[in-house]
């Protein structure tokens, strides 16, 4: 519980493996081709067959790649739902920009749309010319289950990096049962709690007990 | 239905300024417009029936990649329509068009407000507010996915086998280093045998 982020680093008997300032972070950036950059979103794509985008692109971006951290990660992926559009999409140009700037931004979105957009058409043709959805049902059911254990997994392996204090299980929970359990809309949620986690995160410059 | 139908320019017009502004107006995610593009798709232009749009939305949720591409298939059924009266080629020609132009509409006028955003985030590496995005933030998203994987998981036809499907799954995916793509494509293995 002591390497619960955010207080300064100087409070010396932190682990400093754990404590990897976002400068250090953004200075870190891979080398990475476009085409790479491309494939990579690509592999992304295809992968979330049955869902769990979200979980996927953590697979990739932070666990295989390692091109980001996981609070860098998600706290992307939050200001992602915020901004109006696709919150994978925008994960997408998130992430371009930062390996490979604008042209990054742009093979990011092709790899993660191309191949989707051409089997979404070869269904699409299907459906409209004889009216039927093709036969995938049934292995979508399967392949759906195992999406959700992914996007549950993800919850549960990052939980575990990011809710070592009481404050952020409680925001944890609060979120979860708002927008989960009772379905309250995110901008609702976040108009509530955004704050709050923000006062919480906002860094102290004196050395407080946690 | 296709011969009164408006002429190619206005329907790729109306394509192009549909998902545009519904680009800009999908805060928290592409599904938050889902309501106000089924009442322009079938009730404002015609393009399709209730049940189609249904259909295109369970297409575009089933298939791979951001399930946003339902803008796909509903940009690749208005030029469908409306190539129609110049013969089935035409059709196809016309409805890939609309698709390629829905698909670019609803995608890079968010894109560019994200990659302003990008930059700033960017420039602000030891700023107060980006600390406090990342640290405070950090257990909202949790708390996000997890209440995504639950609503997932509430879905009709999930039934107490695939509930169980899911819990061995998330054991698998928790305690071990198995590729998940594998486990993916098992479970749909399970799938198509109607195991699940």
């Amino acid at each position: 519980m002591s390497e619960e982020g955010g207080q300064k680093p100087e409070t010396g008997n932190r682990k400093p493996e754990k404590e990897v300032s976002p400068s250090q972070v953004s200075a870190f950036r891979p080398q990475v081709s476009l085409f790479e950059l491309a494939l990579t979103f690509n592999h992304i794509a295809l992968a979330s067959f049955g869902g769990g985008l979200s979980a996927w692109s953590r697979e990739v971006v932070v666990v295989e790649r390692k091109w980001m951290t996981e609070e860098e990660f998600l706290s992307a992926l939050t200001m992602c739902r915020i901004l109006p559009g696709a919150n994978q999409v925008n994960l997408a140009v998130f992430v371009g920009n930062k390996m490979g700037g604008v042209p990054g931004a742009f093979a990011a979105i092709f790899g993660l749309t191309l191949v989707p957009v051409l089997i979404v058409l070869a269904m699409g043709y299907g459906y409209f010319a004889y009216n039927d959805v093709p036969a995938l049902g049934s292995i979508l059911k399967g392949a759906a289950a195992a999406a959700v254990a992914l996007t549950l997994s993800m919850a549960i392996k990052t939980g575990q990096k990011c809710l070592g204090s009481p404050v952020a299980i409680m925001l944890f929970l609060a979120i979860f049962v708002l927008n989960g359990l009772l379905r309250t809309s995110l901008l609702h949620c976040l108009a509530l709690l955004a704050p709050l986690s923000l006062l919480w995160g906002w860094p102290r410059k004196g050395k407080e007990a946690e | 239905m296709t011969s009164d139908s408006p002429g190619a320019g206005i329907t790729f017009y109306h394509i192009l300024m549909l998902f545009a502004s519904l680009s800009l107006m999908s805060i928290g995610g592409g599904n938050t417009v889902i309501p106000e593009m089924h009442t322009k798709a079938v009730n404002s232009f015609d393009w399709m029936t209730d049940k189609q749009f249904a259909d295109i939305f369970a297409i575009s949720q089933a298939a791979p990649g951001p399930s946003v591409l339902i803008v796909t298939l509903a940009g690749y059924k208005a030029g469908l329509d409306c190539g129609t009266p110049f013969g089935p080629v035409m059709a196809q020609v016309l409805g890939l068009l609309g698709a390629l132009l829905a698909t670019a509409a609803m995608m890079i006028p968010a894109g560019i407000l994200v990659f302003l955003v990008a930059r700033v985030w960017e420039s602000a590496k030891d700023s107060a507010i980006r600390h406090a995005i990342e640290k405070g933030f950090a257990p909202l998203t949790v708390g996000l996915v997890l209440a995504s994987g639950y609503v997932m998981s509430r879905t009709a036809d999930h039934d107490w086998r695939a509930y169980l499907l899911t819990a061995v799954c998330t054991g698998i995916f928790v305690t071990t280093k198995t590729n998940p793509l594998v486990v993916v494509a098992l479970a749909g293995v399970l799938g198509y045998l109607n195991l699940v």
